[in-house]
């Protein structure tokens, strides 16, 4: 087949024509340091409020309560290490995290950065088979001493959907904060501060169709953070370095028109991802489907099957016009099985994730599972036992 | 798991150096050669074997008598059920 079709969009989701637009028209008006008095200064100031304007108020959050960050890793970090900062500033002897085990590894690696360099202990909260959290299980875990609990809104490997409001009210218990890795999902499921009960909630823009290189960190009013990169007083102190306004403007604009298409997008994805999950085992015999079929993030579909390489089948299915992602390390140099579908304790080998966009139809999803199937049975007749 | 004395007559599989999904292809495999009752004992050091063999005895309706770690080595004994 000719044309491709792209299944990674809880890798990067495509630019939006109008992001790329709002990109270019920012990179040729905007250039000055939107801190400057001076005109050229004001019109990037300008600019950059009007984003950040319209930013917060999609987020249920205040305007100065958005720290514009490069990326999703760096709001993450900020949350959980800028959280630690402002803590200690303020001498509160909270020194508990609590995360959980199925967390992005940006997430993971900045609280066990806490815990090997500053002194923090970290308990890591199990989930069951289908990737979920149980709030009885983080209410069991934090105590007066617990600084923060780190949970994502969806999971990005099997589109597991947190209790995150229930496990706000454990937080709120106890005087912990709560933030939400709210990545996979801002721009595509109604996501506030409010809805979540996060009190800091982290967002990428390459995921919902910006530019890469911005995210952002909504800090709600119990919510305090401090800078991790210092050097300037921008961002009210919590984000130091000259802002890239021109990424900031499309990623505002992205947002904006992500949440005009939500109800739109999102149904549509919902009804090719559960006609997936029902077609794949139909079509393929010895394949598990992972992760909640209610409740569960519209475009991820989560697939293992049995005695395949998941980087064949990457390779194999890209051959074949399509392009997604594996959390199977068989033939990747790390060599470690997927965090996530370990801490599941379901199929870690042969797996893809097929992260559908809102184009994708259901005559679409079938040519894929007929791709699929024919891959599948390929490398199993190569390497495979021979079941009769 | 159980910490069932593994049973002397179970054919040994050594599955030590090799990656994903290769333990369970050879798990399979020898599965398929003994007779029902009979078990095969697999050893693997793939880090993927600790979920994937016991996912594997579920989905192919087979039973799991022991599964340790001894060494850096995952010992598995599956029996073959049907």
């Amino acid at each position: 087949m000719s044309e491709r079709v792209y299944l990674d969009h809880a890798s990067a989701w495509p630019l939006r024509p109008e992001a790329r637009q709002a990109w270019t028209d920012a990179a040729a008006l905007v250039w000055a340091d939107p801190t400057r008095s001076h005109r050229e200064g004001r019109t990037a100031r300008d600019l950059l409020d009007r984003a950040t304007v319209t930013t917060a108020a999609a987020l249920g959050a205040d305007e100065g309560s958005l720290v514009w960050t490069s990326g999703g890793t760096e709001a993450v970090h900020l949350a959980v290490l800028g959280a630690a900062r402002a803590a200690e500033r303020r001498g509160e002897p909270r020194t508990h995290l609590v995360c959980s085990a199925v967390e992005h590894s940006s997430v993971l690696r900045a609280c066990e950065r806490l815990r090997d360099e500053h002194g923090y202990t970290l308990d890591v909260v199990g989930v069951d088979g289908a990737g979920l959290v149980d709030p009885d299980a983080v209410a069991a875990l934090v105590g007066d001493r617990t600084l923060a609990v780190h949970v994502q809104h969806a999971n990005h490997e099997v589109g597991a959907i947190q209790p995150t409001n229930e496990i706000a009210h454990v937080c709120r218990r106890v005087g912990a904060l709560l933030h939400v890795d709210a990545c996979q999902t801002v721009g595509q499921l109604g996501v506030t501060l409010e809805q979540l009960g996060a009190d800091l909630l982290s967002a990428s823009g390459a995921k919902f169709g910006g530019p890469a290189g911005t995210g952002l960190l909504a800090v709600g009013r119990r919510g305090r953070v401090h800078a991790l990169l210092e050097g300037d007083e921008r961002q009210r102190r919590r984000r130091s370095g000259a802002l890239d306004v021109a990424g900031i403007a499309a990623t505002a604009v992205a947002l904006e028109v992500a949440r005009a298409n939500l109800q739109t997008e999102r149904s549509a994805r919902e009804l090719v991802r559960r006609h997936l999950r029902r077609r794949l085992p139909e079509a393929v015999p010895d394949v598990q489907v992972h992760g909640p079929l209610a409740d569960a993030h519209p475009g991820i579909v989560a697939v293992s099957a049995l005695y395949v390489d998941g980087e064949a089948l990457v390779s194999r299915l890209d051959e074949a016009g399509y392009a997604l992602h594996s959390g199977s390390s068989c033939a990747s140099t790390s060599g470690e099985p997927s965090h996530v579908l370990m801490a599941m304790g379901v199929l870690t080998h042969g797996h893809v994730r097929i992260s559908i966009g809102p184009d994708l139809d259901v005559a679409g999803a079938d040519a894929f599972v007929a791709a699929y199937a024919e891959v599948v049975e390929r490398l199993r007749r190569s390497s495979g036992p021979r079941r009769s | 798991m159980s910490e069932l004395p593994t049973s002397d007559d179970a054919v040994e599989v050594d599955a030590t150096g090799l990656s994903c999904p290769m333990p369970v292809i050879e798990l399979a495999k020898a599965i398929d050669k003994v007779a029902v009752g009979r078990s095969v004992r697999l050893l693997a050091t793939d880090p993927a074997a600790k979920v994937d063999v016991p996912v594997w005895c579920r989905m192919q309706r087979q039973e799991l008598r022991a599964q340790e770690e001894r060494d850096r080595v995952w010992h598995f004994e599956v029996r073959r059920v049907h």
